[in-house]
C-alpha cells in the first residue's frame, strides 16, 4: 500500500478501516542469507538497504522486544554532519544526504526537518577550533557558516547576551542540520524492508551464536535456532553483552545518557542550538515540546536511568543560555544506554570470527548516522568489503594507532 | 548515588570523578620490556615490540563492560583525592563494596610478588 | 471573578459557572474541567502575565490568590469560537499517524509549506520570550523516613513514625494536607474525619523532628534513597515579596553590580528544588480515578466522579445543576450520595454492572447494566444518550471507571507493576520486585488498599515498622479506626455500542478508534501504540488515559491487561519547572569565578579580561590613546622584548611532589628523561597519556633531593593532578611519594625581558646572587624577597626572553604585583596579558592549548626525539604504534604569508598548490596565528604532513568558511631567536 494524500482521503471515507499492516509478523524461518541482530534504527536501515540496494532480501531482523525500542526511540532526534576528522566527515555527510531523500526512498514521512544546527562558541580558542571544523566540513562537501555574536543574535534574539558568565562570541551554523521524528525512522525502514521481503521478527532474543572452527553459522534465540550465512550484530548499548556470547571483548563501555522533553509550547526555537560553555543542547519538536539534553552521566550503566545531578547540570546550562525557558516545565526524562567507544567513533567491521559482523560504538551520536550506517553495513555484508566512506571504522584501529578522536579525549569513553 | 568512602563515610557520587574498570590497575609489567637495560626499541626483535603494544592495547582499550557487578575506579575529586575501587552493579546501581584503590593495588603487588 | 481563600482556580471557575476552559490539542474540541488534581488533562491555562507568564498551568492545582490573571490558550480567535475548530470536522483525515503517510510530495513542500503549518499548530501555551524573572533555590534535606503523600495513610504513617522519634518528612503536592479526607465525608475514631486530620496535623506540627512539606511534589526516585522534590514557595502569593534578602552576596564582581538586575537578589524563591536523602521511604501517594470511554465523552461537564465530590465537599461548589453518574464500581455511588446529601439533584445513576443497586439514593433514576453511547452539547454537556435510546438531560456527568494506585515512584528504577484482577488495577507486587527504589514500602491506596480502613491500618503499620527497623521504639498507639467502605469494582472500560468517537486521551485527542487503527497497522506493543497515537504524551502524562487505553488494546489483542503490560513510568511524577533545576546557577552566577592574585590591581589598571576555564585573566592592559586591542598587544610585546614585562601566571597548575621516590615517580610520568635532574634545576617535561598522545607539558623544578614542584598548563591542572594520583595510588602504590595540589596557594609572576634581572634585583633580598653564572637559565631556588618573605624563583622562559617566574604565597600576590610594577617603573616595566603572552609564544614556536588538543603526539609536535627509549613512562609503549610514527605524519611548522601584508587566520586548512580543496587533499591545518610586532608581519603555527621536510615550500591556507585562501610558506616554527641567545642572556 502506497502512502499519499489521496490514500488518506480514500481511507477517511472508508472510516479508516482499509489500512494495512505497516509490516508483517512472520514466523522465523530456519535459514536466512543474512541475519541482523537488533531491530533498532541501524538494523532496520541495514535490512532496507540490503534488500533495496544490494538485492538481498532473504534477510531477517531479530529484535528482542519491539522494534525501535532502543536508542532510535529515545534520543534528541538531531541530524547533522558537522564533523572534524577525515574518517568521520564524509561518512556523516553521506548520511545527511540520505536523510534528505529518505521520505521518497521509504514512502514514509519521518519529518526530516532541516532548520539548522548552531554550535555556539565563547572564546577565541573555541572559535579557532570551530573554524577548523567548519573548513573540514566544507572540504567534505557539507555546509557551514560562521556567525559572529551579532549574527547569532539576529537568529536567536532570546539568548542571554547581557548577563552571561561566558558571553556568546559567535557560532558555527550548519543550515542543513536539523531534526527527524525518531520513531518514524524505525517504522519507515521496517515497513520498506518488509515490503522488499525482509522478515522482521519481534520478541525474538538472541541467546548465543553457533560458532565452530572460527566460523559463525547461526544463532540460538528465544524462538529456536536460526541458521545464516552471515550474522550482523548491531545492538548499540547491548554490544558488549551480545558479543561476549561470541567470546569477543570490545573497545566499548555502556554509559547512560539522559534526555528531556518539556510540555508543549508555541514555537519559539526554530533550529537546534548547542551551548559551548556548558552541557546543553536544545531544539523544539513539531509538537511544541522543547527537546534537550547534555552530557552523559559518566559511569557505566545498563539501568536506562540517570542521576539528579546531571538533570540539574543540564538545566543550569539551559538557563545560562536561554533564561526564557525557566517557566516551562520538564515533562519527561529518560536514560538510554550508549555504546561509548574508546575514541568516540563507531565500528562497522568484520570480526575475527568468519560470518560474524559488528556495527556499534556509536556513542550518543548514532541517530544521525542511521541511514549511512545501514547503507555501509549493508555494503560490507553484501560485498565483504568496507564501504569506502566507512573504511576507518575498523575494530583493530587502536592496535595500529588509527584513532578517530574528534574530542582528543583519549581512551576514556566517558569523555567522548 | 551515594558512595561509602572507607575513610570519610557516605558521600554523594557527584563529588567523584569516574575513570572506569578497575582492570586499569593491572598495567602490563614493563619490567619485562627491557627498558632498563638500555635496549633501544629499534634493537629489539619486532615481535617483542609488537607484543608490548598488543598487551598495552588490550589493557587500555578492551573492556568486559559487564551488565552486573563490576569493580571500577572512582576519584574523590571534590574530596580527599583518594582513588577508590567501587564494586557496583551496573544494572541496579547497588554498591556492594568500597575499598581504597591503593590498598587493592598494594595487595595485588604483594600477591604478584608471592607468585 | 470572585473566589474564596482555599479555592483553586478550577473551583472558582466552576463556582462562577465557567465550563469551557480550553481546547484540545489536535482537533480543538471544547474542553472543561475534568479532575480536581494534578492528573488534569484539560483545564490548562496561561497563568500570570508578561515575563511572569506560565504556560500549561493546571487550573485544578493552582491555588487562588488575589489578582490572579489567567487566560485560555491554544486557540485562534476567541476560546468559544476557535477558528481552528474546523480541525474537528476533518478529523477522519487526522487519524493516528496520518502525518507519516503524507506531506511527502513534492519534496520541497515539506519544509516550505507543510512543516511550517504543522509547527504553527503546535504547542499549547506560550513562553513570554523574556528571561524568567523567577528566583529558584536548591536545598538538601536528610531524614530517617520520607513519607510521600499526606492522605490518611501518610498521616497515619507520619504519626506512628514521628511518635517514635524518627526524623520524618511528610510531603504532599496539595497546599492542604489530608488527601482524600479533604474530598470525602468519612468518620475516623467515631468523629468527623476533618477533626482527625486537623488533630493529626497539629500533633505532627508540634514535633521538632517532623517536617511538614505541603505544596511539595516528590517527583522522582533516584539511586540509594535520593529523591527529587520541588516545593512551590510563593507561587500561590499575589505578588513577589520585594524585600531584599541577600544583598551582601556577589558584590565584588563589577559586572554583577550594574548588569544583574534580575529580581533574584530581592525576592523569596518561587520554588525550591529539594534533594532529599532518606533512609526509608513510605509511598502513600493514593490513587487516581480513571474514566470510561463512550461516544463524545469529552465535552465540558463530563468529569471524574471523585472530582465532583471534591468540588462539592471541599470547596462547596456544585459543578452543575442536573447531575448524572456513570460508574462501573461502588465508589461512584459515593458521589451520588454526597450530592444528594448536599441537596443537589441527581437525575440518574447508570451503573455498567448487572447487579443489584449497592445503595438506594434519593429520587435518582437507577439504571443497572446501563451504557452511555453518546452525548450532546456543543460547548458543554446538555444530554446523554443511553444504549437503549433513552436521553437524559444533564449538565454534569460524573464518571468513575475505578481507581489506579499511584505507583509511579516505585517504577522509577525500572520495575513494572503487576495487574490485580480484584481491583482492576496495577500495583507493585509484594514483595517489591527488583529495581524498586531501595528501602521503599507502600501503604494505602497506592498499595492497592483502596478503603479508608485499610489505608489507616497500612499507614500506621508501615510508619511503626520502618521506625523500628531504624532503631526507634514506636509507641503503643494503635491505628485510627474507620469503616471498611464498599469498594467493589468491575473491569468495564469502553462502551462498545458507541459508534461515535470515544476519547481516551482528552488532551491529545486519542480515541478508541485511533488505538484500533494503530493495532490494525501492526503497532501492537504498548510502546508502539503510545508513540504512534501520541497517547499519554501530553502534559498530564496520560494519568487518566493509560489504563482504559490498555484495556482497549488488550481487547483488540484478545488478551488481558495483565499480559499487555504497561508502559514505563519515568520521572517526573508531574511536570517540574525547568528554572527550579537550575536554581541560582544562571546569568553571571552560572559557574564560579576564579580570580588570580593580581585581579584587583589589574582591574584598577583598566585591564580587559578573558575567561580561561573558570579563571578570569587579564587579556591586555589598554593605555590612553590606544584605540584597538592590537595596538595594546603590540606595545606589550615590544615593551617586554625591549625592556621588561610582567604577567600573572598563577593560573598554571602547580603540584608539590615530595618523597624518597619522588624523582623516580616523575621519571615515570614524563616521557622525556627526568631521572637525573639536579637539585636547583628545572626541566621541561612532556607528559603523555597512556595512549601515547600528549597530555600536557610544563616545567618541573627540583628544590631538594626529595622535593619537586611540577607546573601544568592552566586548562589541565585538575586532570594532571588526578592522573598523578592515579599513577601514585593505583599503579605504583609502593613508591614513597606524596602529592599536594598547590595552584591556588602560590601567586606566580613571569618577569621577562632584557631588564628582568635589573628589576628582580630590586625585589630579591641581597643575600641571593642573581647573576647569569650564579643563577643560569633553568635554575631554581627557594629565596626571600622584600626583606624576608619566602619565595621561589625559577629561571624559565615562555616568551623567549631572559625571564624568571617568581612565586610567593598567594596572600602576598596583590602586594607583589604592586611592588614589582613600582620597582620596574624606571626600566619601563609593563604588565602584559594573555594576548601578548600568546603572541610571544607563537614567535618562539611553543605549543599551547590549540596545539595540545589531545589529538597530537610528541612526533607531531616535533618532539619525538624527546620520548625516551631507555625507560618506561606512561604512554611510551603505545606512542610507538605504526600510524603514530609515520614519516609523513603531521608536523608542527611555522607559516608566513607570501604576501607579508596578509593576515593569517587559525582554522584554515592546507592544500597543496593547484589541488582542489577536498578532504582527500587536506594536508593539515593552521592552529595558532598572531601578528608579530617583532617581525612586522603575521605568523602562524600549524600542523602539516611531513612539515619538517618541507620548509620553504608554498601551500595554500584555505579558509572556505571565511572565503579566504592565501599562499603561505612553510618555515621553522621558531620564528625568533632560534638559538635561544636571549633567554640565556
Amino acid at each position: 500500500m502506497r502512502y499519499n494524500a489521496l490514500q488518506i482521503l480514500v481511507q477517511a471515507f472508508r472510516r479508516n478501516q482499509g489500512w494495512e499492516r505497516a509490516w508483517r509478523d512472520p514466523e522465523p524461518q530456519p535459514y536466512y542469507d543474512i541475519l541482523i541482530v537488533g531491530g533498532g534504527g541501524h538494523g532496520l536501515a541495514t535490512a532496507h538497504y540490503l534488500a533495496k540496494v544490494y538485492g538481498i532480501s532473504n534477510v531477517a531482523v531479530l529484535e528482542k522486544g519491539w522494534i525501535g525500542s532502543g536508542n532510535v526511540g529515545r534520543n534528541t532526534t538531531i541530524i547533522r554532519s558537522n564533523y572534524l576528522l577525515p574518517g568521520n566527515g564524509p561518512f556523516y555527510e553521506f548520511s545527511l544526504k540520505l536523510w534528505e531523500s529518505l521520505e521518497q526512498d521509504l514512502n514514509f514521512n519521518a519529518m526530516v526537518s532541516q532548520r539548522g544546527i548552531l554550535n555556539l562558541f565563547h572564546s577565541d580558542a573555541q572559535r579557532d577550533a570551530f573554524v577548523r571544523r567548519g573548513n573540514a566540513m566544507l572540504l567534505a562537501g557539507a555546509d557551514a557558516v560562521l556567525l559572529d555574536a551579532s549574527g547569532v543574535a539576529k537568529m536567536y534574539p532570546q539568548l542571554d547576551y547581557e548577563n552571561a558568565r561566558f558571553p556568546i562570541k559567535g557560532g558555527l551554523l550548519q543550515p542543513r542540520g536539523g531534526t527527524v521524528r525518531h520513531d518514524a525512522v524505525a517504522w519507515g525502514y521496517a515497513r520498506s524492508a518488509d515490503q522488499h521481503g525482509v522478515d522482521i521478527i519481534q520478541n525474538c532474543e538472541v541467546k548465543g551464536f553457533t560458532i565452530e572452527n572460527g566460523v559463525c553459522s547461526g544463532v540460538e534465540t528465544s524462538r529456536g535456532p536460526i541458521k545464516a550465512s552471515k550474522i550482523a550484530v548491531c545492538v548499540a548499548g547491548s554490544s558488549s553483552r551480545v558479543m561476549a556470547a561470541a567470546g569477543l571483548r570490545l573497545p566499548i563501555e555502556s554509559h547512560v545518557l539522559q534526555a528531556f522533553v518539556s510540555e508543549g509550547l508555541k514555537p519559539l526555537i526554530p533550529g537546534v542550538i548547542t551551548f559551548g560553555a556548558g552541557h546543553f543542547y536544545i531544539s523544539q519538536s513539531d509538537k511544541g515540546g522543547l527537546v534537550f539534553g547534555g552530557d552523559i552521566d559518566g559511569y557505566n550503566s545498563y539501568a536506562q536511568r540517570g542521576g539528579l545531578a546531571v538533570v540539574e547540570d543540564v538545566c543550569e546550562g539551559g538557563m545560562a543560555l536561554m533564561p526564557m525557558i525557566g517557566r516551562a516545565r520538564l515533562l519527561r526524562m529518560w536514560g538510554g544506554i550508549m555504546d561509548m567507544s574508546m575514541d568516540g567513533s563507531p565500528f562497522i567491521d568484520k570480526t575475527s570470527i568468519d560470518g560474524l559482523y559488528f556495527n556499534g560504538g556509536w556513542c550518543y551520536g548514532g541517530f544521525k548516522a542511521t541511514p549511512a550506517s545501514g547503507r555501509c553495513y549493508a555494503h560490507l555484508l553484501a560485498t565483504n568489503e568496507p564501504h569506502p566512506l566507512a573504511g576507518a571504522y575498523r575494530l583493530d584501529r587502536f592496535l595500529h594507532g588509527r584513532m578517530i578522536d574528534e574530542k582528543g579525549a583519549g581512551a576514556q569513553p566517558n569523555l567522548h | 548515588m551515594i558512595i561509602d568512602h572507607p575513610l570519610l563515610g557516605p558521600r554523594d557520587a557527584s563529588e567523584f570523578t569516574y575513570l572506569g574498570d578497575a582492570a586499569l590497575l593491572d598495567r602490563p609489567d614493563t619490567a619485562l620490556l627491557d627498558f632498563a637495560d638500555g635496549a633501544d626499541g629499534a634493537d629489539r626483535a619486532d615481535g617483542a615490540a609488537a607484543n608490548a603494544i598488543r598487551q598495552f592495547h588490550d589493557y587500555l582499550y578492551l573492556r568486559d563492560n559487564i551488565a552486573g557487578q563490576t569493580r571500577e575506579l572512582w576519584f574523590h575529586e571534590a574530596g580527599d583525592g583518594s582513588w577508590l575501587v567501587v564494586t557496583r552493579d551496573t544494572v541496579t546501581h547497588e554498591i556492594a563494596k568500597v575499598e581504597m584503590a591503593r590498598d587493592v593495588a598494594l595487595a595485588k603487588k604483594h600477591n604478584d610478588e608471592a607468585k | 471573578m470572585r473566589g474564596y481563600e482555599g479555592d483553586t482556580l478550577a473551583s472558582a471557575l466552576l463556582a462562577n459557572g465557567e465550563r469551557l476552559i480550553a481546547r484540545s490539542f489536535k482537533t480543538h474540541r471544547p474542553r472543561g474541567i475534568f479532575s480536581a488534581g494534578s492528573e488534569e488533562p484539560n483545564a490548562l491555562v496561561q497563568l500570570r502575565r508578561s515575563a511572569f507568564t506560565e504556560p500549561n498551568t493546571r487550573a485544578t492545582t493552582t491555588q487562588l490568590y488575589n489578582g490572579l490573571a489567567a487566560s485560555s490558550q491554544h486557540h485562534r480567535g476567541s476560546l468559544k469560537y476557535d477558528l481552528m475548530a474546523f480541525m474537528d470536522l476533518v478529523s477522519p483525515l487526522l487519524s493516528a499517524g496520518f502525518y507519516y503517510k503524507t506531506f511527502m510530495w513534492p519534496k520541497s513542500f515539506w519544509e516550505s509549506v507543510y512543516e511550517p503549518l504543522i509547527r504553527a499548530a503546535a504547542g499549547l501555551g506560550r513562553l513570554s520570550g523574556a528571561a524568567d524573572p523567577g528566583l529558584y533555590d536548591k536545598g538538601f534535606l536528610h531524614c530517617d523516613i520520607l513519607i510521600i503523600g499526606a492522605g490518611p495513610a501518610g498521616l497515619a504513617a507520619a504519626l506512628a513514625a514521628g511518635r517514635s522519634g524518627a526524623r520524618v518528612i511528610l510531603a504532599d503536592e496539595d497546599f492542604s494536607m489530608g488527601g482524600r479526607l479533604n474530598r470525602d465525608r468519612y468518620e475516623i475514631d467515631g468523629a468527623r474525619a476533618a477533626n482527625w486530620t486537623a488533630a493529626a496535623l497539629a500533633e505532627l506540627q508540634s514535633m521538632d523532628h517532623v517536617r511538614l512539606a505541603p505544596r511539595t511534589t516528590v517527583w522522582g526516585a533516584f539511586d540509594h534513597g535520593i529523591y527529587g522534590a520541588v516545593e512551590c514557595v510563593t507561587d500561590h502569593l499575589p505578588a513577589m515579596p520585594a524585600k531584599p534578602i541577600n544583598q551582601d552576596r556577589d558584590e565584588d564582581h563589577d559586572h554583577d553590580r550594574d548588569r544583574d538586575r534580575s529580581p533574584s537578589k530581592t525576592c523569596k524563591p518561587r520554588q525550591i528544588l529539594w534533594r532529599i536523602y532518606a533512609q526509608r521511604t513510605i509511598l502513600c501517594a493514593g490513587a487516581s480515578e480513571r474514566p470510561i470511554a463512550f461516544g463524545n465523552n469529552d465535552r465540558p461537564g463530563i468529569m471524574l466522579a471523585g472530582a465532583v465530590r471534591s468540588y462539592v465537599n471541599r470547596w462547596g461548589v456544585a459543578p452543575g445543576k442536573h447531575f448524572a453518574i456513570f460508574t462501573n464500581n461502588d465508589d461512584g455511588w459515593r458521589t451520588a450520595a454526597d450530592l444528594a446529601n448536599r441537596g443537589v439533584k441527581v437525575r440518574a445513576i447508570i451503573d455498567s454492572r448487572d447487579i443489584a443497586p449497592p445503595h438506594s439514593t434519593g429520587d435518582a433514576e437507577i439504571i443497572m447494566g446501563g451504557r452511555i453511547i453518546d452525548t450532546k452539547g456543543r460547548s458543554g454537556l446538555r444530554a446523554i444518550t443511553l444504549a437503549n435510546g433513552q436521553q437524559i438531560e444533564t449538565d454534569c456527568l460524573a464518571v468513575s471507571g475505578g481507581w489506579n494506585p499511584n505507583v509511579h515512584l516505585t517504577c522509577h528504577h525500572g520495575s513494572r507493576p503487576l495487574w490485580r484482577d480484584d481491583i482492576c488495577a496495577f500495583v507493585p507486587a509484594p514483595p517489591l520486585p527488583a529495581h524498586t527504589p531501595a528501602r521503599m514500602v507502600l501503604a494505602g491506596a497506592a498499595n492497592g488498599a483502596l478503603t479508608l480502613y485499610a489505608a489507616l491500618q497500612q499507614g500506621h503499620t508501615a510508619g511503626a515498622q520502618q521506625a523500628q527497623e531504624l532503631g526507634f521504639t514506636p509507641t503503643s498507639s494503635t491505628a485510627p479506626r474507620a469503616q471498611d467502605e464498599p469498594a467493589a469494582t468491575s473491569p468495564f472500560w469502553h462502551v462498545t455500542q458507541s459508534t461515535k468517537r470515544a476519547w481516551l486521551d482528552l488532551q491529545n485527542d486519542v480515541t478508541v478508534k485511533d488505538i484500533a487503527l494503530a493495532y490494525k497497522e501492526g503497532y501492537r506493543s504498548v510502546e508502539h501504540v503510545k508513540r504512534y497515537t501520541t497517547l499519554s504524551m501530553g502534559t498530564d502524562q496520560g494519568k487518566t488515559a493509560n489504563i482504559p487505553a490498555l484495556a482497549v488494546l488488550a481487547k483488540l489483542a484478545g488478551t488481558s491487561i495483565r499480559d499487555i503490560g504497561t508502559t514505563m513510568y519515568r520521572p517526573p511524577f508531574t511536570p517540574v519547572t525547568i528554572g527550579a533545576f537550575a536554581g541560582r546557577a544562571r546569568g553571571t552566577n552560572f559557574r564560579p569565578h576564579c580570580l588570580p592574585p593580581s585581579h584587583d590591581w589589574a582591574r584598577a589598571q583598566g585591564a580587559v579580561f578573558t575567561q580561561t576555564g573558570l579563571w578570569q585573566r587579564a587579556q591586555y592592559y589598554p593605555r590612553p590613546g590606544e584605540s584597538h586591542w592590537r595596538q595594546t598587544v603590540d606595545r606589550e610585546v615590544l615593551q617586554t622584548r625591549n625592556s621588561v614585562g610582567i604577567c600573572d601566571v598563577s593560573t598554571l597548575g602547580k603540584i608539590d611532589i615530595q618523597g624518597d621516590d619522588a624523582a623516580q615517580f616523575i621519571n615515570h610520568i614524563y616521557c622525556n628523561a627526568f631521572g637525573k635532574l639536579k637539585i636547583g634545576k628545572t626541566r621541561y617535561g612532556l607528559m603523555l597519556r597512556e595512549d601515547g598522545m600528549v597530555m600536557d607539558d610544563g616545567t618541573t623544578a627540583r628544590l631538594a633531593q626529595t622535593h619537586f614542584i611540577m607546573t601544568t598548563t592552566t586548562a589541565n591542572a585538575a586532570a594532571v593532578y588526578r592522573h598523578l594520583e592515579f599513577c601514585r595510588q593505583c599503579l605504583w602504590p609502593d613508591l614513597s611519594v606524596h602529592l599536594t595540589p598547590v595552584t591556588e596557594q602560590w601567586a606566580q609572576y613571569a618577569i621577562a625581558g632584557p631588564k628582568a634581572r635589573t628589576l628582580l634585583q630590586k625585589i630579591v633580598d641581597p643575600a641571593f646572587e642573581l647573576s647569569n653564572d650564579a643563577f643560569p637559565f633553568m635554575a631554581c631556588a627557594e629565596i626571600t624577597i622584600c626583606g624576608g618573605i619566602t619565595a621561589r624563583l625559577f629561571r624559565i622562559s615562555f616568551s623567549g626572553e631572559l625571564a624568571y617566574e617568581l612565586a610567593a604565597p598567594a596572600r602576598y600576590g596583590d602586594a607583589l604585583i604592586r611592588t614589582l610594577m613600582s620597582a620596574g617603573k624606571d626600566d619601563g616595566a609593563a604588565p602584559y596579558g594573555t594576548e601578548a603572552l600568546n603572541v610571544m609564544r607563537i614567535e618562539k614556536g611553543h605549543a599551547a592549548g590549540n596545539e595540545l588538543n589531545g589529538q597530537t603526539t610528541a612526533h607531531n609536535l616535533g618532539m619525538g626525539q624527546m620520548v625516551s627509549k631507555k625507560k618506561d613512562a606512561i604512554g611510551i609503549v603505545l606512542s610507538r604504534r605504526e600510524e603514530l610514527c609515520r614519516a609523513d605524519a603531521l608536523r608542527l611548522s611555522g607559516f608566513i604569508p607570501k604576501d607579508r601584508a596578509q593576515q593569517l587566520q587559525a582554522g584554515a586548512h592546507f592544500i597543496a598548490k593547484g589541488q582542489e580543496a577536498s578532504t582527500q587533499q587536506d594536508q593539515g591545518w593552521m592552529s595558532s596565528t598572531a601578528y608579530s610586532p617583532t617581525l612586522g608581519h603575521s605568523i602562524g603555527l600549524g600542523f602539516i604532513r611531513a612539515g619538517a621536510d618541507r620548509h620553504g615550500e608554498t601551500v595554500s591556507a584555505v579558509d572556505l568558511l571565511r572565503g579566504r585562501s592565501i599562499d603561505v610558506e612553510i618555515v621553522s616554527p621558531h620564528f625568533l631567536d632560534p638559538q635561544g641567545e636571549r633567554l640565556h642572556g
